[in-house]
């Protein structure tokens, strides 16, 4: 990282790798739970990854500020103090503006505080490297969970419900369509399905994520 | 640069952290507890309009429109429910009034007897949405009321609302529940809503007789008094059954029920 620009080749791997060969979920299968939960509709889904992706981003910001005075005995606390502030936030302001939406979505906003990608980020990024691109790597991170989620959700709710964003795109047969759902679609385990098949394209595409065994 | 690792370094910089993080979550509660408040009492208008079918599930309107229809086809109104009269107008402002938050204050409420609901305490004033021809505002088409009462996990909040025969049911909303998603959870369900619609709350005596049974019911025409169980959830279906038996009963709305019906006050 030694380059000096704003926005050089450095910030610019750092802000994309996640996105694809190091992606949170398919690559570092961090986060998965809220993965499995708010992929049943892709708005949801939507929200969920813009939410994840700003907490994420200043999660890294906050910590990688502090991250020379933080006594190290206390780091985690503090990373976490931080994140739940920021969850909270979060929280507060789709209340306020995505009322309908934050009804269903509350439980798993408040559940982004034990989200796996912004602990691991915050401890195994943000504590070693520099504010600017510890906020990239946030935002790089938070997109990788944001695609993966809205794959998983485009699937889910096309299969599942015949709709995308709500909108009827298969015509089910409850209501006179031609479309019989796949209500497994709507449960939990389908999206461990899709996201365990996403992995295995990753690694199909890309061999060198894969391990040795 | 101070010694970090020194436990007073240590505590000090705990403490601040505690303090910048605790500003800023109390800024954005305090800061946006108005627009919160706005959308909740929006949200309960909603559903009163769902449940007196002036709006559809899937209808998207802005809060404007909401509004507006609101204003033209809703008349407020607060009733005691310990003697079923409707409170004059200028007593209390009924469009504001808090009915949860009245039935937690202990001088605005007041105890009943052991019920099957299990409700412990009733505000003293409950609210009574009127639903009016927009033309002719004095005319009465349907009235719709609160109902709450514990299914599973929680409380159910929801809204009923009954034709001016005051016991065929026109509609339910459930607005807030924390049911099993799925299951229980289906309480919310547009779906499972419209099959109270043309039902009968009460029987030919007046007592609340509407009930949620296990497996399928009839048409309303055939099966006026019974509702599809809810699959997979007993405790949900007789929490509602035993909280409609409680709203359309006399510690209630049923003594305002009757008077309405008997043309006491329109």
């Amino acid at each position: 990282m030694t380059s000096t620009a704003v926005f050089g080749k450095p910030q610019r791997a750092t802000l994309l790798t996640p996105v694809v060969t190091n992606n949170p979920i398919g690559v570092q299968v961090l986060g998965i739970c809220s993965a499995l939960a708010v992929t049943t509709r892709v708005d949801k889904a939507v929200v969920m990854g813009i939410g994840v992706t700003i907490v994420t981003a200043f999660a890294n910001l906050a910590v990688s500020m502090v991250r020379n005075y933080t006594p190290s005995s206390i780091r985690i606390i503090v990373q976490l103090a931080i994140i739940a502030s920021l969850v909270i936030m979060v929280d507060q302001f789709l209340k306020a503006y995505l009322f309908e939406l934050s009804l269903e979505l509350s439980v798993f906003v408040g559940l982004i505080i034990t989200n796996c990608i912004v602990m691991g980020r915050a401890e195994g990024f943000a504590m070693q490297n520099p504010p600017w691109i510890s906020f990239l790597d946030g935002i790089g991170n938070g997109l990788g969970y944001a695609i993966v989620l809205l794959l998983v959700a485009l699937a889910r709710e096309l299969i599942g419900a015949g709709k995308i964003l709500g909108v009827v795109v298969l015509p089910v047969t409850t209501d006179g369509g031609w479309y019989v759902p796949n209500g497994l679609m709507l449960l939990a385990p389908s999206g461990l399905f899709l996201i365990a098949l996403l992995v295995w394209l990753l690694r199909t595409w890309k061999p060198e994520l894969q391990e040795e065994d | 640069m101070p010694d970090t690792q020194s436990t007073r370094y240590t505590i000090a910089f705990a403490a601040a952290i505690c303090v910048v993080c605790a500003a800023l979550v109390a800024v954005s509660a305090v800061g946006l507890r108005e627009r919160q408040e706005t959308n909740q009492l929006l949200y309960r208008q909603k559903n009163v309009l769902l449940a007196a079918g002036l709006v559809k599930a899937d209808e998207s309107l802005s809060d404007r429109e909401l509004l507006a229809v609101f204003d033209r086809s809703i008349h407020v109104r607060l009733v005691d429910l310990r003697t079923g009269d409707l409170l004059p107008e200028d007593r209390m402002d009924a469009r504001t009034y808090d009915q949860r938050k009245a039935r937690s204050d202990p001088a605005a409420s007041h105890t009943v007897a052991a019920n099957a609901a299990q409700i412990s305490r009733v505000p003293n004033y409950g609210a009574v949405y009127l639903v009016v021809d927009p033309a002719q505002r004095d005319r009465i088409l349907q009235l719709v009321i609160p109902v709450e009462g514990v299914g599973m996990w929680g409380t159910l909040y929801g809204f009923l609302a009954i034709e001016r025969d005051t016991t065929t049911i026109s509609g339910l909303t459930y607005y807030d529940q924390k049911e099993t998603p799925g299951l229980g959870g289906e309480a919310g369900n547009p779906r499972w809503q419209g099959l109270w619609r043309g039902r009968k709350a009460y029987d030919e005596n007046w007592e609340p007789r509407i009930v949620v049974i296990k497996g399928p019911a009839g048409p309303p025409a055939e099966d006026p008094h019974r509702v599809d169980g809810l699959s997979g959830a007993t405790i949900t279906s007789n929490g509602i059954t035993r909280m409609m038996q409680f709203w359309l009963g006399k510690e209630g709305y049923g003594p305002f029920l009757k008077k309405f019906r008997e043309g006491a006050q329109t």
